[in-house]
């Protein structure tokens, strides 16, 4: 990184509402990864201010932001970033031993997000044992298991093939239809379809921010 | 510390990177197992040593006189004086409790011994009892002179193996015939032998008393001997033959009126500070067997701050997955360091375990004087097992730190 700072966000003003399912796009470039980095409190803003829950995102340390991070967001990843010596059922129980979960609910919570996402027969397996959709899968589990208010996705199908993407996609409708806040960052138009409402960048600003009609992934499948 | 998640987490870590664990124990377990052997050895060297001499008879101190050499109260440079009967009566007296033998010395350098017809020239030496005892000289036959012998200043004569063979030819029994001393005739009474060597037993020993009389010496001596009581330990017995020698040096230099700063004109020969020397030898050994172990402690810090280093490089994406799913950076340094302290915690014990159980089968096997029971400070191999885990908790907590102020963004992104 050089000395020369670059402004990424220009000025974003927007808001998501309990239950939404929103896809950011935006060509490469265009700050969309930016942007989730600072929702995910992975990134900070030079000004402006965050809510998140009421609660204003600001001057954050690095332990209040652990902690944030942990009761308020779950992260996918486009890469999964499964902790490859960890079986999928310990990948998906580690938030919780943040959270100072005892072993046993940390066990039993972890298999229930398992079977929420159809692989509480792979638990014992290692992230280098499952395809590339069922370790999205698993971090997708283990995404909710710390029962986060908003759900971040940074390309969650950018590693995936169309049939596999479309399978993941219906997970995370499914994971919305329950209520939760669903944010996605990607560039693929199909999958932004499938969500409910799209905000596209281009240059740090948003150029448009519309709701869409939601394309059912399962009808893909 | 005691929190048993943690435990179980660091348990899994650990199980799941065999390898790892693997080296950076046995970078630890073998430093320490070094420095238990070097200092076992070094210990029993010195063991060896100790006993070579406190088993021998060599805490021996002899005394003679040289010429002054500084000008003191009028008196010149160069002047000779000798000891007389006076001296050894007052350090007889004055040292009661610590002599064990002692005796003086009136040396008659080459005189003609003759019996029949069989003539040699030989060395006389006029001594005391205390005498075959310093000298270690062993009877082959009949007796030592006596204090009797010295009290009468009788003209008896003990004589050396090798003037025995010389003058009685076909195996004749000396004793009870009488030789001739410069002419005059002395009865022997015993034949001894000196490990000494050959020339150790070419002279014939007469009483000190005798010597005096019969060869005009009037009350003068050559030489005093000593050997002190023996001590509990070795640093006791040279402390005090240093005492002694310290204080009959005081008392002659005194008494025939030699400037205390003349080093030359009081000879004093003292075994012990001979075995001193050995001992000095043995302080460098083992002060060099330190150097090493201390040296190999280092190395072995190196290695497990080198480990520590790579491991953090390599968790480097996994801290960032801990981080983004809401691990505090206090949990990030205290996972890997409890890692740390932990896996040197149990190498280092095995290493010293190890040695030590070494040091206890083959110790008792080895059978040379220089070692003897080598054996460790048990205290001094506990702090350095902990001094090593320090180490590597330090060596860990660097790059731990580091790790866990990094972005988790940008720890993510390193694939």
């Amino acid at each position: 990184m050089g000395s020369n700072s670059l402004h990424v966000l220009k000025g974003i003003n927007f808001n998501v509402n309990e239950g939404e399912l929103v896809a950011i796009m935006g060509s490469s470039g265009s700050g969309k990864s930016t942007l989730l980095n600072i929702l995910g409190m992975l990134d900070e803003a030079d000004s402006g201010s965050y809510f998140l829950d009421n609660i204003p995102i600001k001057n954050l340390n690095e332990k209040i932001a652990a902690r944030y991070r942990n009761k308020f967001l779950g992260f996918i990843f486009q890469s999964f970033n499964l902790i490859n010596y960890k079986n999928a059922l310990d990948n998906v129980a580690m938030p919780l031993y943040y959270q100072g979960i005892k072993r046993k609910e940390r066990t039993d919570k972890a298999l229930h997000y398992l079977e929420k996402v159809g692989l509480a027969d792979w638990a014992t397996h290692l992230p280098n044992e499952l395809s590339g959709g069922q370790k999205q899968r698993v971090a997708i589990a283990r995404a909710l298991a710390s029962e986060p208010k908003v759900l971040l996705a940074d390309e969650p199908t950018g590693a995936l093939d169309t049939k596999t993407s479309y399978e993941v996609m219906e997970l995370i409708q499914g994971i919305n239809d329950e209520g939760k806040t669903i944010l996605i960052v990607t560039h693929e138009e199909d999958i932004a379809h499938m969500t409910k409402r799209i905000v596209n960048l281009k240059d740090g600003l948003i150029i448009d921010d519309g709701i869409v009609e939601q394309v059912r992934a399962k009808s893909y499948v | 510390m005691f929190n048993i998640e943690r435990w179980q987490e660091i348990f899994e870590t650990i199980r799941k990177n065999k390898l790892r664990t693997f080296l950076t124990g046995l970078s630890v377990a073998s430093g320490i197992f070094i420095l238990v052997i070097l200092l076992g050895v070094g210990q029993g060297m010195q063991n060896g040593i100790s006993q070579e001499f406190e088993g021998d008879a060599s805490n021996s101190i002899w005394v003679w006189t040289r010429p002054t050499s500084v000008e003191y109260k009028g008196l010149n440079p160069g002047r000779f004086f000798s000891m007389t009967n006076e001296d050894f009566d007052f350090i007889h007296k004055t040292n009661e409790d610590a002599i064990e033998y002692e005796s003086s010395r009136v040396r008659i350098w080459g005189a003609v011994i003759t019996y029949k017809k069989e003539s040699g020239n030989y060395r006389i030496e006029g001594v005391f009892p205390g005498f075959q005892f310093i000298e270690n000289q062993s009877m082959v036959s009949g007796r030592f002179i006596n204090q009797q012998d010295i009290n009468e200043k009788g003209k008896i004569v003990a004589i050396g193996n090798k003037v025995k063979e010389a003058l009685f030819k076909n195996d004749e029994d000396p004793i009870g015939k009488y030789i001739k001393l410069r002419g005059i005739p002395f009865k022997v009474v015993g034949v001894y032998k000196d490990k000494g060597g050959d020339r150790e037993e070419e002279q014939v020993s007469v009483p000190a008393t005798t010597a005096q009389q019969v060869f005009n010496r009037g009350q003068n001596i050559n030489n005093l001997s000593y050997t002190l009581k023996p001590e509990k330990d070795f640093e006791t017995a040279v402390a005090k033959s240093e005492e002694f020698v310290a204080s009959i040096t005081r008392y002659l230099k005194n008494k025939h009126v030699i400037a205390p700063t003349d080093e030359r004109a009081i000879g004093i020969g003292n075994s012990l500070e001979q075995a001193k020397r050995f001992y000095n030898l043995i302080f460098m050994i083992k002060a060099f067997f330190w150097w090493v172990g201390v040296c190999t402690i280092i190395a072995g810090v190196v290695g497990v701050s080198n480990i520590m280093l790579i491991i953090v490089k390599e968790r480097t994406k996994e801290i960032g997955i801990r981080k983004a799913i809401g691990a505090l950076p206090s949990s990030i340094i205290g996972m890997i360091l409890h890692e740390a302290i932990f896996v040197t915690a149990i190498a280092g014990f095995t290493g010293l375990i190890f040695g030590l159980v070494l040091l206890e089968i083959v110790g008792p096997m080895v059978k040379t004087d220089f070692i003897s029971n080598p054996s460790v400070n048990f205290n001094i191999a506990i702090t350095t097992v902990f001094i090593l885990i320090i180490a590597g908790a330090l060596a860990g907590f660097f790059p731990a730190w580091r790790a866990a102020k990094i972005k988790p963004i940008v720890a993510l992104r390193d694939e």
